[in-house]
């Protein structure tokens, strides 16, 4: 299991998409690939952007359909964390 | 090009600043201004000041100001920001808890030290900073990622402590939302194109319902709602479409829609012609709606415009 600090990264405010990508890139799709499971951990992060998340995630939501998503843990989210995550899961699967 | 700062023009009240523009000669501009008393919204002030950095320093003139509040122009950096020279002077004191002075962002690294850098320096608490540099975050990638813009993105922004309200303005003069939202779709006019990007899931990168990997067409819905459910303005303007969500009045409940047009909102196509994108937002911060409760709704409606986005598409097996 791979624990990915997204604070060390991208700070307090996560928003800088490009760091995103380069997180999914990097990190998220070659631990999937290799049959792993990543635990995405936003401890110390006070906000994320929408664009942040869809960055980070829709990508890899349409690579290996939603399924993925029990592969992928969101840990230590805030209120506002979560409700950002959940509105890109939500409409990558609607 | 000829501009004109006026008495009074906050996005409530800023279409005549606006239809007082003039385009012509569109490598001089002229400023000039009220001669009592100017007091504008961020919005105008990025706008001048990107037309300003659109022209070469020698062929901005601005004349001599006499107005009461023409430090406020100074003190914003309208006039070092374009190499005007004026025997205005204001004691510095530190922006904090005021405002953002104009301010000139060109690449993503920029961005995130400003966003580091400069909204701390306003000093309001936490869940009051989380809306500002959630708006200018989006909005000005927005601008990086979409518009071309050779000056890139423009901004400023106003704390007003009595109203306990932040005014912010980011503007670009790249290649307008028309052509940008035409690269995937098909739009006749300015105000078409302004349309479809105010829409959860549509963006100019692709007709894909969700987007790309990098751009999912959410960001002004996003602005939008957040003014919308603090019963603000918002202003987006573009071509020669300007379109404004109009203040939901107090007492009346909230709700977010897909559609900018079931928006309590005005529209107009007859605006002289900006080049690029302008955009205007109020933000208040002592809306008793917390930022989470917002993106509850936001959830809601997202997911079900792009639901009814996807039935547009959805396509049957044709049996012969």
């Amino acid at each position: 299991m791979k624990t990915i600090k997204i604070f060390n990264l991208a700070g307090d405010f996560a928003e800088n998409k490009d760091v995103a990508r380069d997180i999914r890139i990097n990190l998220i799709t070659p631990t999937i690939k290799r049959g792993g499971e990543v635990v995405l951990d936003f401890a110390k992060v006070e906000s994320v952007t929408q664009s942040f998340v869809h960055a980070l995630l829709s990508e890899v939501m349409r690579e290996f359909s939603t399924e993925i998503l029990d592969k992928i843990a969101f840990k230590n989210c805030n209120d506002t964390v979560k409700g950002i995550v959940n509105i890109v899961v939500d409409y990558m699967q609607s | 090009m000829k501009i004109y700062i006026p008495n009074s023009a906050w996005l409530g009240n800023i279409d005549p600043f606006l239809k007082s523009f003039d385009t012509s000669e569109p490598r001089k501009l002229e400023i000039t201004a009220h001669k009592q008393w100017i007091s504008v919204h961020p919005l105008v002030l990025s706008m001048v000041a990107a037309l300003g950095l659109s022209c070469r320093p020698e062929n901005v003139v601005s004349e001599h100001m006499e107005a009461k509040s023409k430090h406020y122009l100074k003190r914003m950096n309208l006039f070092d920001l374009l190499k005007i020279n004026t025997d205005i002077s204001i004691e510095e004191h530190e922006s904090a808890g005021r405002f953002i002075p104009l301010t000139q962002i060109s690449n993503n690294e920029e961005l995130t030290k400003f966003i580091t850098d400069v909204i701390p320096l306003l000093h309001l608490q936490p869940e009051q900073a989380q809306p500002i540099r959630y708006v200018i975050s989006e909005l000005t990638r927005n601008v990086f990622e979409h518009s071309e813009s050779k000056i890139g993105a423009i901004l400023c922004a106003q704390y007003f402590k009595k109203s306990n309200r932040i005014s912010i303005g980011i503007v670009d003069r790249g290649v307008g939302i028309k052509k940008t939202i035409s690269n995937a779709w098909s739009v006749k006019s300015d105000l078409d194109a302004i349309h479809l990007a105010l829409i959860p899931g549509i963006t100019g990168t692709t007709r894909r319902i969700g987007g790309t990997d990098y751009n999912a067409g959410a960001g002004l819905f996003f602005i939008k709602s957040i003014a919308k459910v603090n019963r603000d303005f918002f202003v987006l303007y573009s071509g020669n479409a300007l379109y404004k969500l109009l203040k939901t009045q107090h007492g009346k409940s909230i709700r977010l829609y897909g559609d900018p047009l079931r928006d309590k909102h005005s529209k107009s196509e007859s605006f002289p012609y900006w080049q690029g994108t302008a955009v205007g937002v109020d933000i208040s911060l002592d809306s008793r709606e917390e930022f989470s409760e917002l993106l509850k709704l936001i959830r809601d409606t997202y997911s079900k415009t792009v639901k009814e986005r996807r039935k547009e598409f959805y396509k049957k097996a044709r049996f012969i």
